[in-house]
């Protein structure tokens, strides 16, 4: 890792005057390059490869069209490009409803399932079910009963959404030591004090994570609902299914390659803003 | 809640009962029991230990005190509502600051934030964490942590002070550092003191008096009074006759241990 770190930099001439770079951010600036370079690299083993492969496919090259042709007659293209950005707002929009949706059912019921052996004992299952059931298979359900607009959509993303939001917080919540407990049990403060001053607190970073997952599961979720309810303003997967059948390779690499990028900048999003809350005292979180 | 001024010789004589254990028996719903016919006063001015064999039930006795767990036999009074309980691990919570983890107790006891900044800042002073105020418990050394945690129980002014074994992971150094501490406190603050631990010497360093359990059941089967002046001499630990009596409570400890 370091030695292909050390080679950009000594082959690329420094712009910064030599003085003024300290140590510390020289060796700083070569860590980033360490964790750069190696995917960089993969990525051009990748699109070489894709060019090669789409050269061999001939005037089947539709199918898979070459890098530059997703740039130039996808996101590069004015009509294509303003489309693509409005789908991706939508599709945003509609995931963030349905990830705050998610959140507040998902805390609720593990706060819910928290309070007694009896209601976690009849209550988990049905997530678990949740967990279990092809949503795919209810989508045309959903359709039927809450029409095809934005409703129908964010309640398929709340279904896709909702598991690891109830799990990680129920998991945090009972993380917590007896010895802490006792310490709040010995002041005889009310249950809701110890849920608010130290269950809580105490699973934020296990919240964290189901988070994470939840966020991007939400992505899935609203792209699935777009997929197939196509009232109102379409969103990425609604763009997905027109590009597909009309046989627009270029704007649908385009636009699965913005769907891609959509998602991963929300799992750095909420690994950043986890370290932010939580990073501070909880050593574990990791980027 | 806050910490006031105390007349330090009104205190360390042998005061008012604070806790009585009469025929206490322990039996847990597994079936273990943890306890038998113990009998045990602890008063202000005293500072009692007890030793014995691990998994004796001396936590258990300690539980019963602060009223975490109910005795199965026999009768326990407890005479004061300040209670405080200093745990074997810290108990810190890691999002808190020293400073808000010392007023944790004041603000569950609903203290205006004013009153309780008060108390934490004295109590913090008196465990000489000042200047640590805005650390983090995992930027803590143990020996830190444990002084929080201690400042944190200070900051109640007990009456009534439990340890469950609270030194017990710290290095030997600190751990004779943080007992020189808790007797000058005790010395000044002139609380009823219940001190669990396994380690002889500590048991009779810090004691007025030491208790000797047997194995579980958990009985009582040696009391020595530990006559050395208090506030105690950090040197005492080096005379003959504390040696004699360190000796005294490891030959029972062994023998209940048999
Ligand atoms: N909550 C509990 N339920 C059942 N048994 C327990 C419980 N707590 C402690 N015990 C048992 O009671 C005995 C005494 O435990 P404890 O008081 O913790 O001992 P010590 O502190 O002296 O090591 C042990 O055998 C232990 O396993
Ligand atoms: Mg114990």
């Amino acid at each position: 890792m370091t030695q292909l770190a050390n080679t950009p930099s000594t082959t690329a001439p420094d712009t910064t005057t030599p003085g003024a770079t300290a140590p510390v951010s020289g060796r700083r600036r070569r860590a980033l390059l360490a964790t750069v370079w190696p995917p960089l690299a993969v990525l051009v083993v990748i699109l070489g490869s894709w060019t090669a492969a789409s050269a061999l496919l001939g005037d089947q090259s539709f199918l898979l069209p070459a890098p530059h042709r997703v740039i130039t007659e996808g996101l590069g293209d004015p009509i294509v490009l303003p489309e693509i950005v409005e789908a991706l707002g939508q599709t945003v929009l509609v995931a963030f409803i349905g990830l705050a949706i998610a959140v507040v059912l998902g805390v609720g019921w593990a706060i819910v399932m928290l309070q007694a052996q009896w209601a976690e004992r009849s209550l988990y299952p049905y997530a678990v079910i949740l967990q279990c059931i092809p949503i795919l298979a209810l989508v045309p359900l959903i359709g039927f009963w809450f029409g095809y607009g934005l409703p129908a959509r964010v309640i398929v993303c709340v279904l896709i959404a909702l598991f690891p939001m109830v799990s990680n917080t129920l998991f945090g919540l009972q993380s917590v030591d007896r010895s802490h407990h006792e310490l709040f049990r010995l002041q005889r403060v009310s249950r809701w004090t110890t849920l608010w001053k130290l269950q809580l607190p105490a699973a934020l970073p296990a919240m964290f994570v189901g988070l994470r997952t939840s966020a991007g599961l939400s992505v899935v979720g609203a792209i699935v609902g777009d997929y197939f309810f196509r009232r109102g303003t379409p969103g990425l997967g609604s763009l997905m299914s027109t590009y597909t059948s009309r046989l627009l390779a270029p704007e649908l690499y385009a636009s699965v390659l913005v769907a891609a990028l959509l998602g991963v900048v929300i799992f750095v999003t909420f690994g950043f803003l986890a370290r932010l809350v939580v990073g501070r005292w909880y050593g574990a979180t990791k980027s | 809640m806050t910490i006031p001024a105390v007349d330090p010789a009104a205190r360390t004589t042998p005061g008012e009962t604070l806790v009585e254990f009469r025929d206490i028996g322990m039996t847990y719903e597994t079936g273990t029991t943890a306890l038998e016919g113990v009998d045990l006063t602890v008063r202000r001015g005293e500072f009692v230990t007890v030793v014995g064999p691990s998994g004796c039930g001396k936590s258990t006795l300690l539980r019963i005190a602060a009223g975490l767990e109910s005795h199965t036999d026999g009768t326990c009074e407890t005479s004061t509502d300040r209670v405080g309980f200093v745990f074997q691990d810290a108990t810190l919570l890691p999002w808190r600051s020293v400073r808000r983890n010392v007023e944790l107790l004041a603000e569950l006891n609903g203290l205006p934030a004013a009153e309780r900044a008060e108390a934490a800042a004295e109590a913090i002073d008196l465990v000489g964490l000042a200047g640590f105020e805005s650390s983090l418990p995992r930027q803590l050394s143990g020996g830190m942590r444990m002084r929080t945690s201690l400042a944190r129980s200070l900051t109640l002014d007990p009456d009534l002070f439990l340890f469950d074994e609270p030194f017990g992971a710290l290095d030997e150094i600190t751990r004779q550092r943080l007992n020189d501490e808790l007797l000058r406190l005790f010395a000044e603050r002139g609380f009823g003191g219940l001190f669990i631990t396994h380690s002889v010497a500590e048991a009779v360093y810090l004691s007025t008096r030491v208790i000797v359990m047997s194995g579980r059941p958990g009985r009582i089967v040696d009391v020595v009074d530990v006559p050395f002046d208090l506030p105690r001499d950090p040197e005492v630990r080096y005379t003959a006759e504390f040696g004699e009596l360190v000796g005294r409570v490891s030959h029972s400890l062994k023998e209940a241990h048999a």
